[in-house]
């Protein structure tokens, strides 16, 4: 089977974002970049399918030159082709990125066969516009559910669960299907020794995107109003836990 | 035109996020002199009819099809997409949850119209077919400021974003039955079958919460982190670091990507509190860090903190909640 797997290049972000000067963006300056964390689960989800029934998986992103890196790792996971959709300077907005990624998956199915499978993660760390993968999915006349928790793959569909509030939810959809994966799926595995070679050696297909602007258009970027905390100590090692304990019992949480 | 809100209920019940969503729909047709209507898809829906009057809806249109049995995202979304074009709707108000925001992604992408997701203000421009949002990004930790510009702008609300408030002068809203055309293909993602959960204490609704974090250290590590949530009448959350070294499944991983906690008490023992677990855990009402770092983010964070190894304070907490009990 021929799997497709949309990621996003983000930043890793620890305990505080900062902005840039004119607040247009996060300040990257100091921070490392990852694939978006749902996205990786989608990654490997298609490697233990592919592993379970053969065929191909392909890794796409649109976005920054440097999110070849990302293409790349997910390779060494265990993806077998890469492409890239190379833009400059800010995020598309996921009306253009959608009608973006849709024509080149046109293009790769025209050119190699169709994908049986398409997998985006939920949404994006970054953004979390929630809209991409339901946008191509529809354009391409496709069924996808969001929020996937459970894949897999049977007599011609993909059979996918998912948590709702009142318990699991479980969906059928005939292939060719979509589905938006959220982490916790599986647990991605980390590149082996050979997968790494296969990262280096992997040529990473770049097919330049187009598409018209969406009407969703960011101005800016704000720090929310932070919670004035000041933190009361309760103490020091062991000795603070009649401290603590009187706490509890003033929350009420104790009896 | 109208405004139009897309509710979500239980078998009868508006969901709260449903009526947050209601009164920010409210307070752009007020300031629009724009009525403000209600979709309801499925069976169930009359029960809530003069709820969502006192929410100043005028009208409340009922979807009704054989499709809509269930829960199904495209269906969904082609009801409300359908609704938009009979109502000529200009701003369509759903709840920022899993199932609003996938409604409302399907209706925007059958319309091919923009859709916010997560709006936490919403303004009516001066200018026809433009208005101004405020959405959370990054879980809650960024706000993004942009304008929505089309004939029909879509957005859902976060949770918690505004209260929810009936009508100052609550009205009557009349229901009418919708009939939608909804072609076959729109049925491939319908529910096929549920598992209801299991009653008892979640992650989500636990009054007391112990996470742990990587100064837990393995797997094992969370045995008196278990025996103090057990004291307590709470569960045991964990960071992403956590479950990424396979210590604890994911159902427990507290953060954007996983569970995002309301306790009473959250006792964060080891988590060094990144943005990614942070978010997860701020709506706690009552935050007690226990970390060897004074200068960790989550001790910062924290209204409370114990400034110790967690091997050495967790076990001792629970030491003195046994003797004030006498077991």
């Amino acid at each position: 089977m021929r799997i497709l797997v949309c990621v996003k290049r983000v930043p890793a972000p620890g305990a505080r974002i900062n902005l840039t000067a004119d607040a247009q963006a996060i300040d990257t300056a100091h921070l490392g970049f990852t694939t978006s964390p749902h996205e990786e689960c989608a990654v490997e989800a298609a490697v233990q399918l592919v592993e379970g029934h053969g065929g191909e998986a392909t890794v796409l992103t649109l976005g920054p030159v440097e999110a070849e890196e990302q293409l790349r790792y997910a390779v060494s996971v265990g993806m077998t082709a890469a492409v890239l959709l190379p833009i400059d300077g800010a995020d598309w907005d996921p009306q253009r990125t959608a009608a973006a990624i849709t024509e080149v998956v046109r293009r790769l199915e025209a050119a190699d066969g169709p994908f049986d499978l398409i997998l985006f993660g939920n949404e994006s760390a970054d953004a979390g516009n929630f809209q991409v993968g339901i946008r191509v999915a529809h354009a391409l006349g496709r069924p996808m559910v969001n929020g996937a928790k459970g894949i897999a793959i049977s007599e011609g569909a993909v059979h996918v669960r998912r948590e709702a509030d009142a318990g699991q939810e479980t969906y059928e959809l005939p292939l060719p299907a979509a589905v938006g994966v959220k982490e916790g799926i599986n647990l991605p595995r980390y590149p082996t020794m050979k997968g790494r070679l296969a990262s280096k050696r992997v040529e990473v297909e770049r097919m330049e995107p187009d598409a018209e602007t969406g009407g969703l258009r960011m101005v800016r970027l704000q720090r929310p109003a932070e919670r004035a905390s000041t933190t009361v100590i309760l103490g020091r090692g062991p000795d603070a836990a009649p401290a603590v304990v009187d706490l509890l019992d003033e929350l009420g949480v104790l009896a | 035109m109208t405004i139009l809100v897309v509710v979500e209920h239980d078998r009868g019940v508006l969901a709260d996020a449903s009526r947050e969503a209601l009164t920010a729909g409210r307070h752009l047709a007020t300031t629009t002199a724009t009525p403000l209507d209600a979709l309801t898809i499925g069976a169930a829906a009359d029960a809530m009819v003069a709820e969502l009057g006192r929410f100043g809806v005028s009208t409340v249109h009922q979807a009704h099809h054989d499709v809509l049995a269930d829960y199904g995202p495209e269906a969904w979304g082609a009801v409300v997409a359908a609704a938009v074009e009979q109502l000529s709707a200009s701003v369509v108000v759903a709840a920022g949850t899993d199932r609003g925001n996938e409604v409302m992604a399907w209706a925007a992408a059958r319309l091919d119209v923009p859709f916010a997701a997560n709006c936490t203000v919403t303004t009516p421009g001066e200018e026809d077919e433009k208005m101004a949002v405020t959405r959370v990004r990054w879980g809650g930790s960024l706000l993004e400021e942009a304008t929505l510009t089309g004939a029909v702008r879509l957005l859902t609300m976060a949770h918690h974003a505004v209260d929810a408030a009936p009508a100052e002068e609550p009205g009557r809203a009349t229901a009418v039955s919708m009939t939608v055309e909804l072609d076959d293909s729109v049925s491939h993602s319908i529910v096929r079958g549920r598992v209801e959960r299991v009653a008892g204490v979640t992650l989500a609704t636990a009054p007391v919460v112990v996470g742990g974090g990587r100064g837990v250290g393995s797997a094992d590590g969370f045995a008196p982190l278990e025996e103090l949530a057990g004291l307590l009448g709470g569960v045991v959350g964990c960071s992403r670091a956590v479950t990424n070294n396979g210590w604890r499944n994911h159902t427990d991983q507290v953060g954007q990507t996983g569970t995002r906690i309301a306790p009473t008490v959250y006792l964060a023992c080891g988590i060094s509190g990144a943005i990614q677990h942070w978010v997860g855990a701020m709506a706690a009402k009552n935050i007690v860090a226990i970390n060897i770092d004074p200068e960790a983010n989550m001790v910062s964070k924290a209204g409370y903190a114990v400034i110790g190894d967690l091997h050495a304070v967790v076990p001792a907490i629970a030491t003195e909640i046994r003797r004030r009990r006498g077991t």
